[in-house]
């Protein structure tokens, strides 16, 4: 059914320990690596499994923006982050393809039996790309720095387990122990994503209080350093950021040679979707990802010398939600009016039933889709509850839900139907959207049509998306909106800050002080339970009560989940697209150009 | 009088294609807005005269289309069933001029449906959607037209039979509105008001903004065939005969600048469609579910759109015969009045 899937990845986590001795590194041919740095006998270096690649090439690729910062502390946005993920290394890495943790920097962990100790043992010899050696004082500045407060680290939070922060200590060069105040349910996955910082560059303007402003584009390449397989070369303010391979990379294949393969990562700023479709046809970018179906289809259509692939339901969802807020006396009657509709449980039931999902599907997303009737994706196979029911499309149902919740209907004179509440009053209430996204535009527009069926007046307005979010989250003033959120992981504890009543993007009801019904107690206690909770399985019955919770209240109705959309030059080798961020790049360091098939552009 | 048979060709002309539009309910096959979800971007049917066996059977027919396997809107002629095209059928219920409720159609099939100019995003029929968006354009860059015409004609009267420090003042203003940015404005303006607007309001809000833009130019033009009319002898022998204000405006001034402002319509009402168009496009004028001719152009922002469904350009071609018979209208108006009032003339290249 879906075009052009590429296969499977079949990166198997051999996380085996390689150790690269002196035979191994003169069986690299010398003129692959003209920079490599002699091979130590007392590296420790992680062999991946994988087609063997050669040397050399320019990748290009296409940011939707200009990163707003090279610094892993304070880079928020997806290009920034996009590009500190080439640059930088964790201590354990959850793999993207197989969505499993395995050894980084790190190269064995282990975990005390209460959950609340965790030793990490360092791979040896391990050098940072400005040659400067790696050892146990790097990690532990690191955690000195996100914990700081006055740092403003983006991942302060998620080292702060249990309300306290985590206590790092060095028990060697090579050997660490973290404790935790309570047991973690992500456990080790928590330190995925959280880079090692190079303590020889960063103490001293830590100390002098300048580290958030460190590292922005400008900076001269060779005072940022990272443990990721690129570094900085050069950055052309408004055209593009050049990243030069890692000499001192701590991967290498099965045959030793060292990774990446890749000369060169060019990442150039093409701000719209549709320019990026452009550059990627006319071959100037080699990758392509967060593909809209429609593009999709034009590219798919014409494949010249490259290949694009479906990679099946990624962790978007977008839903529908209510204004469910408590209002305060300035805002207008007539949402308060509105709002009765709302809070009631049947009224959204009712909505749910006459929502066509296949339709959204179908013709929002080419059929390059799933519809959702629950948080979760089946992109997330560990984490879906199967067992929420999924109901199809029903008109009868929808009015019988109505019907039992006190609603009635009057028809014009030309047979449409009207909605009327309990009050007499006709059932009219708006849907916003935000504007710059043409799939959710569309989801309203099919849901408008939907609930005519039913008799309700809807209203489609398009919203610049920050003005929406304003609304959505501060001012409070609307009926409805269609979202949507992608998680970074497929771990439960991603949404966190949704499902909790008093998390800032529980959006139909943010940052409560209490919570306002008891289903949404219900889920802030399984949600706070499966924190603590060490093992999968435990885990996972709770998640699957939030999840029946959610489907059954249909705070959120959840509408559908697109597909994972991307596209690379054929001759890119060793290319397996994920369903996590990044899709294309989290194996940048394997990707290369087979034989003379080197982009010849620019 | 070759003038005069011009001028009652492209009024013949025109009032034809508004009979079109207005009549849209007859001849468009079906609702606007109603969704055919398992056809979306179906491309323009064709209608056959001679069947695969050469046969020539009495009724025009067509082919359904059906989806290829694995395919979203790649569609193929199903040549085993031969649809027969219906003329004068009963369908989706309409109200002719908004008050004559119908049923009557002029074409249609049983069992099938018939899409000529294919269907956009949501499956729904892009000929009636172009018709009865043809409604909403059309009324908007009339209505503009009016009301520019009404505020240009009254506020150049004021300028021109006034003068003096009272022509300054509204002679600054309808330069300081021929400055502004309004697209800017329009954007703004926007923002201050209710999050959702019906689509009655939205169609007024642009009848409005797109009047209240408009008129400096009108004015302009009436102030300066004022100027020199109010100067005529015949005018002063009125007002030495002791003629009020009033009624010189009324009697003797106004007339005089009637050519001026036909002319003006029959360029201004294409131009007021344009600019509802260019509104609708950029998401400023009706909303969903109804049809205009600048929101049937907005999917084309899409690249996707641009090069895959061309049937999608069509509500651009459908604002061609309106401007030609438009202009036409315009070029034979000017020809008619100006043999015989040369002043006039001189003043409106003056201006």
């Amino acid at each position: 059914m879906r075009k052009g899937r590429l296969s499977s990845p079949r990166c198997v986590v051999i996380a085996g320990l390689f150790l690269a001795c002196a035979a191994a590194a003169s069986a690299c041919p010398a003129a692959a690596f003209p920079h490599a740095p002699q091979a130590n006998a007392k590296e420790e270096l992680l062999a991946l499994p994988g087609e063997i690649g050669r040397s050399g090439g320019r990748l290009v690729i296409a940011l939707r923006d200009e990163p707003k910062t090279l610094n892993p502390l304070t880079a928020v946005d997806t290009p920034s982050r996009e590009v500190i993920a080439a640059m930088q290394a964790d201590l354990i890495h959850i793999n993207r393809a197989t969505q499993l943790t395995e050894p980084a920097l790190a190269k064995s962990w282990k975990i005390s039996p209460d959950g609340l100790r965790y030793t990490l043992t360092l791979r040896k010899g391990l050098r940072f790309s400005d040659g400067h050696p790696l050892d146990a004082d790097d990690v532990l500045f690191t955690f000195r720095v996100n914990l700081d407060e006055k740092v403003h680290a983006a991942q302060r939070d998620l080292l702060t387990v249990g309300g306290k922060p985590i206590t790092v200590r060095k028990i060697d060069a090579q050997t660490l122990v973290f404790l935790l105040a309570r047991p973690d349910g992500v456990e080790e996955r928590l330190f995925d994503g959280l880079a090692i910082l190079p303590r020889h560059l960063l103490e001293k303007p830590y100390e002098g209080g300048k580290l958030d402003q460190l590292w922005s584009l400008s900076t001269p390449p060779n005072e940022c350093a990272g443990l990721g397989p690129f570094r900085l070369k050069e950055y052309v303010p408004g055209q593009k950021l050049v990243l030069e391979r890692n000499p001192y990379y701590w991967k290498t294949d099965e045959k030793g040679n060292r990774l990446p393969y890749l000369e060169e990562l060019d990442f150039i700023f093409v701000p719209s979707a549709d320019a990026q479709v452009l550059r990627f046809q006319s071959g100037e970018t080699d990758l392509i990802s967060h593909l809209g179906a429609e593009n999709f289809s034009v590219l798919s259509r014409q494949e010249r010398g490259y290949t694009m692939a479906d990679v099946g339901p990624g962790l978007e969802y977008n839903f529908l939600f209510f204004n469910l807020n408590d209002l305060s006396d300035k805002s207008s009657p007539d949402l308060a009016r509105k709002q009765k509709w709302f809070r009631e449980v049947k009224f959204r039931q009712a909505v749910s039933a006459a929502i066509d999902r296949q339709a959204i599907v179908r013709l929002v997303y080419q059929g390059r889709g799933a519809p959702l009737w629950g948080p979760v994706t089946p992109g997330d196979h560990r984490w879906v509850d199967a067992t929420i029911p999924h109901p199809p499309r029903s008109l009868e149902h929808a009015r019988a839900l109505l019907k039992e919740a006190g609603f009635s209907w009057s028809t014009a004179s030309n047979g449409d139907p009207t909605l009327l509440d309990s009050g007499g009053k006709p059932v009219e209430f708006s849907i916003l959207t935000s504007s710059s996204n043409a799939d959710r535009t569309k989801m309203a527009t099919l849901i408008q049509d939907d609930l005519k069926q039913l008799g309700m007046h809807v209203q489609v307005v398009p919203l610049e998306f920050r003005s929406l979010v304003d609304r959505v989250l501060q001012t409070k003033e609307y009926d409805a909106c269609v979202l949507g959120l992608a998680s970074f992981d497929t771990d439960p504890n991603s949404d966190l800050n949704v499902w909790l009543s008093s998390g800032g993007t529980h959006f139909w009801n943010p940052s409560q002080s209490h919570p306002a019904t008891a289903w949404e107690a219900e889920i802030d206690r399984l949600m706070e339970q499966q924190l603590s909770t060490p093992g999968y399985d435990q885990r996972k019955k709770l998640y699957d009560r939030v999840q029946e919770i959610l489907a059954e209240n249909q705070p959120m109705i959840f509408l559908a989940s697109p597909d994972i959309l991307v596209g690379a030059k054929s001759a890119l080798a060793n290319i397996h697209p994920a369903i996590l961020e990044p899709y294309l790049l989290w194996n940048v360091e394997q990707l290369f150009f087979r034989n003379g098939a080197e982009s010849a552009n620019r | 009088m070759t003038q005069h048979r011009k001028l009652a060709r492209w009024l013949i002309v025109l009032a034809a294609l508004h009979c079109v539009i207005v009549a849209a309910g007859f001849f468009a096959p079906y609702s606007p807005i109603e969704q055919d979800r398992d056809r979306p971007y179906l491309p323009p049917m064709r209608v056959h005269i001679i069947d695969a066996h050469g046969h020539f059977p009495f009724r025009p027919f067509f082919y359904p289309l059906r989806l290829r396997e694995n395919s979203f809107d790649q569609y193929e002629e199903d040549p085993a069933t031969a649809v027969p095209l219906r003329f004068f059928v009963h369908g989706a219920s309409y109200r002719l001029l908004g008050v004559v409720p119908s049923h009557l159609h002029l074409f249609g099939a049983a069992n099938a449906r018939i899409y000529l100019l294919g269907t956009d995003a949501y499956g729904r029929d892009q000929l009636s959607r172009i018709l009865f968006g043809g409604q909403v354009s059309l009324l908007a860059g009339l209505l503009g037209a009016g009301v520019t015409l009404l505020l240009g004609a009254l506020i150049g009267l004021a300028a021109g039979y006034y003068g003096d420090w009272r022509d300054d003042l509204l002679m600054r203003a309808a330069e300081l509105f021929l400055a502004l940015p309004w697209l800017y404005l329009l954007f703004a303006l926007r923002a201050f008001l209710p999050l959702a607007v019906s689509p009655l309001e939205a169609f007024l809000l642009v009848v409005v903004v797109i009047g209240m833009v408009g008129w400096a130019r009108p004015a302009r033009l009436v102030r300066g065939v004022v100027l020199s009319v109010k100067e005529r002898d015949f005018v002063r022998a009125a007002r030495g005969f002791g003629a009020s204000d009033l009624y010189l405006l009324r009697r003797h001034i106004l007339p005089e600048t009637s050519s001026v402002l036909l002319t003006q319509a029959a360029i201004l009402v294409p131009q007021f469609v344009l600019a509802e168009m260019t509104l609708s496009f950029l998401g400023l004028g009706v909303p969903e579910p109804v049809s205009s001719w600048g929101n049937l152009l907005a999917s084309l922002q899409q690249y996707s759109v641009l090069v895959s469904y061309w049937w999608m350009y069509l509500p651009a071609l459908a604002i061609i015969p309106f401007f030609l018979g438009y202009l036409g209208l315009a070029s034979a108006l000017q020809e008619r009045s100006s043999p015989y009032k040369i002043d006039e003339k001189s003043s409106w290249t003056l201006s």
